[in-house]
């Protein structure tokens, strides 16, 4: 059995690592013990600026700090970073300011808070905003990894964390990864699977049962949702001729939209989406909401034999 | 209960009454959390008795008829502090006591977070902070325009009330004029990482409230009179909008609970939940 751990974990590590940098510098929103910036503000109080229950004000107080040369991290859960959606749009994006936004709780993996704390339109929202790097790391190691990046980008971004733990993939790992480029996880070729977060496990688990079967999938982290890696994703459309993406996000807009605009105009193949469907989350244990959201991996099994028969 | 004079159903319930719910509210309060192992007994026992004395002396309110439109409305705004609403809408019977078992259970009445499209006698669909007090804006202004004598009420906490949102609704409603909007205040001093006090101080809140134009009036949120009384005078203000700002304790009621900011979204363990229900007069 695999190491488990939750992705926040891996942002509150980094923050850690971070603040060698003492232009590094942190705001919360009074959830830092549950996006784990609690780690920063524990060890660095002068450089934590604590915004109270107030989103808006954070994500420009982000701007004003970044905009006098500090390289601001603030964070909430991912559904109250939305509520400071236009702050980000035209105080943070617009003027390219490195803002750097954890979301924290994303998805309907969540579980009992319910539809009002399961953010599905995050990744969707933040990909439309120009100069907006958009992650969503499936393991801790990753998370750690990623974030410590961010810096180097000089440009602003938003990382969705899990609340809960999954299985941990990249232990010893870490110089694999990298922003915006994805990480085949397992090769195939008869499907391409694209996943995110916390569906890049289930991926797994079902190439390994399409592979009982003897169809053999390539699975792929797929940890950065913008700039998406499009030379992968056309390498994947012509090796495997199918491609199945799979997100604990809205059907509409996230990762599985990403790839269709890109692929539609590059390399067209049959494609599934696997997502929320169009509707919001409720009260439920995380694998409860996975297997009543359509999001287990029987699913995205189901997902890439419709899309193997659809080869023409 | 009462039927007054509008066909409407006031509890009209004595102080020991009242009292005597708000006990039973906060057995239940720590039965949910604990049954879940999630959720948040902190400030579901902070605010308990005042829902209690909103909901068994006041409100107009139907529970065989939850919908019915001329309905006083309560708006939960901390939408966290669910299992304190659950219980007092079990003991109302709004639901049963049953349909409290399903408090973060798949398909339950009982969502982590009160919510209008799953739970009968929920007026708002809460989770997000800071919301409640527009859409209880927005209930009074219905009300004037249908020019009904229903009142909206709204419950904040005050940690919530470091959202901006919060006073622009506080600024409207008072331009707006609206005697049927009444704010309660459940200022237990604590918010989810920490007191308020490291969060984010907030100074003179009653001289807030003021200035903003509202009628203010301090009480002790855990005096049962007090808190009668308090609701009573919230119906002689008709010219603005009225907030009582109710001085309470995180977690009142369960010893290790009170004024601890691990028990803001924190459940009793098993040890725990024996003790609390042996603190509130449950024999073992
Ligand atoms: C907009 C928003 N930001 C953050 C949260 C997360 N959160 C839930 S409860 C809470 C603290 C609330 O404190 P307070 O209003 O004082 O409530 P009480 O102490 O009465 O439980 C926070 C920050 C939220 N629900 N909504």
């Amino acid at each position: 059995m695999s190491r488990m751990a939750a992705t926040r974990d891996g942002y509150g590590a980094a923050l850690l690592e971070l603040a060698d940098n003492p232009k590094v510098v942190v705001l919360e929103a009074d959830l830092g013990k549950s996006t784990k910036s609690l780690h920063f503000r524990k060890a660095h109080p002068e450089r934590t600026v604590s915004c109270g229950i107030g989103e808006q004000n954070m994500l420009l107080v982000g701007a004003g700090l970044a905009s006098s040369g500090y390289i601001p991290f603030a964070s909430t859960f991912a559904i109250f970073t939305e509520r400071a959606f236009e702050q980000m749009r035209n105080g943070v994006a617009r003027p390219n300011l490195a803002v750097h936004l954890c979301g924290s709780h994303g998805g309907t993996h969540t579980g009992t808070d319910g539809s009002s704390a399961q953010s599905i339109e995050d990744l969707a929202i933040y990909r439309t905003l120009p100069n907006v790097v958009v992650m969503h790391p499936c393991d801790d190691v990753s998370t750690k990894e990623l974030t410590k990046q961010l810096p180097s980008l000089g440009q602003p971004s938003y990382t969705r964390t899990a609340r809960n733990k999954t299985p941990v993939l990249y232990d010893g790992r870490e110089n694999e990864i990298r922003i915006g480029k994805g990480i085949v996880l397992s090769e195939g070729s008869d499907v391409a699977i694209v996943a995110c977060g916390v569906l890049v496990h289930e991926a797994m688990d079902a190439a390994k049962a399409l592979s009982d079967e003897g169809i053999s999938a390539t699975v792929v982290d797929m940890h950065t949702i913008k700039p998406l890696d499009t030379d992968l994703l056309d390498d994947l459309a012509k090796k495997c001729g199918a491609v199945v993406t799979a997100e604990d996000h809205s059907i509409i807009g996230g990762l599985g939209g990403a790839v269709a605009e890109h692929l539609i105009s590059s390399h067209p193949v049959p494609m599934e989406r696997i997502g929320v469907p169009d509707r919001f989350g409720e009260s439920a244990g995380s694998e409860e909401m996975l297997e009543m959201m359509g999001l287990k991996s029987h699913h995205i099994s189901d997902a890439a034999k419709k899309a193997i028969a659809s080869k023409v | 209960m009462g039927i007054s004079s509008e066909g409407s159903i006031v509890a009209g319930m004595s102080i020991s009454e009242l009292e005597e719910m708000a006990r039973k509210c906060r057995i239940e309060i720590c039965k949910m959390t604990h049954r879940a192992q999630a959720g948040h007994p902190g400030g579901s026992l902070s605010e308990i008795d005042i829902l209690c004395a909103l909901y068994g002396h006041r409100l107009r309110a139907k529970p065989d008829d939850p919908d019915w439109n001329d309905r006083d409305r309560f708006i939960l705004s901390k939408g966290h502090a669910s299992p304190g609403m659950y219980a007092v809408l079990a003991e109302m019977g709004f639901i049963t006591h049953e349909d409290l078992k399903t408090y973060r259970v798949k398909g339950g009445v009982c969502q982590g977070h009160v919510d209008m499209k799953w739970c009968p006698g929920v007026d708002f669909s809460a989770g997000s902070l800071g919301m409640g007090l527009s859409f209880g804006m927005g209930c009074a202004v219905a009300a004037n325009i249908d020019q009904s004598e229903r009142n909206a009420y709204v419950m904040v906490g005050d940690g919530e009330i470091q959202e901006g949102s919060i006073w622009e609704a506080a600024m409207a409603a008072a331009h707006h004029e609206l005697g049927n909007l009444k704010l309660f205040l459940d200022c237990n001093g604590i918010q989810n990482d920490d007191f308020c006090e490291a969060q984010m101080r907030m100074f003179d809140i009653p001289a807030k409230w003021n200035s903003f134009g509202w009628a203010v009036k301090v009480i002790d949120g855990h005096n049962m009179s007090d808190i009668v009384d308090a609701i009573d005078w919230m119906d002689t203000v008709k010219d603005k909008p009225a907030v009582v700002i109710a001085q309470t304790v995180k977690g009142k009621g369960v010893s290790f609970m009170e004024n601890n900011p691990a028990f803001h979204g924190a459940a009793p363990s098993d040890e725990q939940l024996a003790q609390a229900l042996s603190e509130l007069g449950v024999s073992a």
